[in-house]
């Protein structure tokens, strides 16, 4: 599973850091280098545009994996030209963001939008596949998640837009109430379907406000 | 009777029964229902107000029921379930039914996606499904999802949609089972037009005898130019329309004399079909055909409110 994300548009990125004139630029070498959107030579092209538009880099880097705690060591012997910079212009995802924002004091600002947690289908093609929302059905729905793969989430589906097995919202998006009734009638367990699901506790998704699990030791 | 409005006695007395759908405006204007209240009522037994369809903004389904209810007609509340949780659905159950709306539908409804704020959060908090099965448990053990009780009466008569013409296909009969089982008591199909298939369909849920336990009315839609027809077919999902009907109106001198044509040979064959127990009729944008469509039928008078034959 990896951080999915997608450019911000430059003026919006732009506009973030209106104030501010000296800029220091983050990398990730995980999932934003796979993905060609926080890498090294996308950060060496966000620097020339950030020049191009009258601001001055300071300095840049690319954390191996931002997310991770090492962050703190990467950021400290970079200390002179983050301290240069009014701010520092981010392009791991908001993990990694948020993992920099943990030992800097300097405004951190998200040139990328994390769009989904997910994974590489085939070469390229990223799909999510896992929301986590903390009540876990794949049991039930032969391993195809319909909180996720519908686009209304539906517990009892398919809707009545499931036309030659794709999704009404999106005809390149195959319904995934379809792939779970074609996986359950191959195991030979399609009148599992016939239970009505019930009602979701979204008390363990989002709903809840931030989770946190503290494990005893 | 669960409810004792007078769809559920036309329809438990075994009467052939009309309903009509009545989209409310993108507005304020209480008049635009009250017409529509005015054409419909001597042609139907109850008509069903949508719920933003499409996802498209319009005045509420609970005001527009009030509306039709000041008019003398019947209404159907439809609900759907993208727009608000299971706190303000149930909440607004229970304002319906004070205001003397019985009669309910439950949907999902169309993605926020095909509307006018795509942007908007889809909720979501349950399916149509589970939504109907919510409504059976307020009324029948008066309590709320959270098995707090209700206080009061709750008289509900509850329906539910389904698309014969939507995959996959024979999966679709067992959401119907579904729906019948979480307790829906009627339910309007997507618009006909495809005999064939919905003929197989009815087959299909005759064979497991489920229009035994539930009302089936088939869905109804005028379509009065070529245009129209060519757009259903190719951007609303799961409507067919054949190439025949397509070609006819593409071929007729006056499309909409043709369109109205159509619609009566569609009702004649979908009354021929064991397990039919009425049509509603979904003349979108086109409210002043219905009361054609249903004397022609044959379907006139309807049966009065409250003296229907038990």
């Amino acid at each position: 599973m990896i951080s999915i994300t997608q450019p911000k548009p430059f003026e919006e990125v732009l506009e973030s850091i209106s104030q501010d004139q000296k800029i220091y630029l983050v990398g990730c070498g995980t999932c934003t280098t796979t993905q060609h959107t926080g890498g090294k030579a996308e950060v060496l092209a966000m620097k020339e545009k950030l020049e191009t538009a009258g601001k001055k880099v300071t300095g840049w880097m690319v954390i191996p994996t931002a997310c991770d705690p090492l962050t703190q060591q990467a950021l400290a012997v970079n200390t002179r030209e983050i301290e240069a910079a009014d701010s520092i212009l981010a392009m791991p995802c908001s993990f990694g963001i948020l993992t920099i924002a943990l030992y800097t004091s300097k405004p951190v600002y998200p040139a990328l939008d994390t769009i989904f947690i997910g994974k590489e289908q085939s070469p390229g093609n990223f799909t999510e596949a896992c929301i986590q929302c903390g009540g876990c059905v794949l049991g039930k729905t032969a391993t195809i998640c319909p909180i996720t793969r519908c686009a209304k989430s539906l517990f009892n589906g398919p809707c009545g837009g499931s036309i030659n097995g794709k999704c009404e919202v999106n005809p390149n998006t195959p319904c995934g109430w379809q792939q779970i009734i074609d996986r359950l009638t191959a195991q030979g367990r399609l009148d599992q379907l016939d239970e009505i699901e019930p009602l979701k506790d979204w008390s363990t998704s989002l709903s809840g406000g931030p989770r946190q699990i503290i494990l005893e030791s | 009777m669960k409810a004792g409005t007078n769809l559920e006695k036309v329809l438990t007395s075994g009467q052939f029964a009309v309903t009509a759908e009545a989209g409310p405006p993108k507005g304020t204007s209480a008049r635009v229902v009250q017409q529509k209240a005015e054409i419909l009522r001597p042609y139907c037994d109850a008509v069903n107000i949508t719920d933003n369809q499409t996802a498209v903004v319009r005045m509420s389904s609970l005001a527009g029921c009030v509306l039709l209810k000041q008019q003398d007609v019947e209404p159907v509340m439809q609900m759907v379930t993208r727009d608000r949780n299971r706190i303000a659905l149930q909440s607004d159950v229970l304002g319906a039914i004070a205001l003397g709306i019985n009669n309910i539908l439950c949907l999902t409804g169309d993605h926020q996606g095909f509307g006018n704020h795509p942007a908007a959060k889809g909720v979501f908090d349950m399916d149509s499904i589970q939504l109907i099965r919510v409504l059976k448990n307020m009324r029948d053990e008066k309590k709320f999802i959270c098995g707090e009780d209700i206080s009061g009466e709750v008289p509900l008569f509850i329906g539910a949609v389904e698309n014969p013409f939507a995959d996959p296909f024979e999966f679709r009969v067992n959401r119907l089972a579904k729906k019948i089982k979480a307790g829906a008591d009627f339910i309007q199909t997507q618009a006909v037009y495809d005999l064939v298939r919905f003929t197989k369909w009815m087959e299909m849920v005759t064979d497991r005898g489920l229009d035994k336990q539930v009302h089936i009315l088939a869905g109804v839609l005028p379509i009065k130019a070529a245009g129209m027809a060519r757009y259903m077919r190719d951007s609303v999902p799961g409507i067919n329309v054949p190439q025949s009907i397509t070609s006819r109106l593409e071929d007729a001198k006056n499309a909409k004399e043709e369109g109205l044509k159509i619609t009566l040979e569609i009702i004649e064959h979908i009354r021929t079909l064991p397990g039919v127990h009425g049509i509603h009729i979904m003349a979108v944008g086109w409210e002043e055909i219905i009361p054609d469509i249903v004397s022609k039928a044959g379907l006139l008078p309807r049966p009065v409110s409250g003296k229907v034959p038990e």
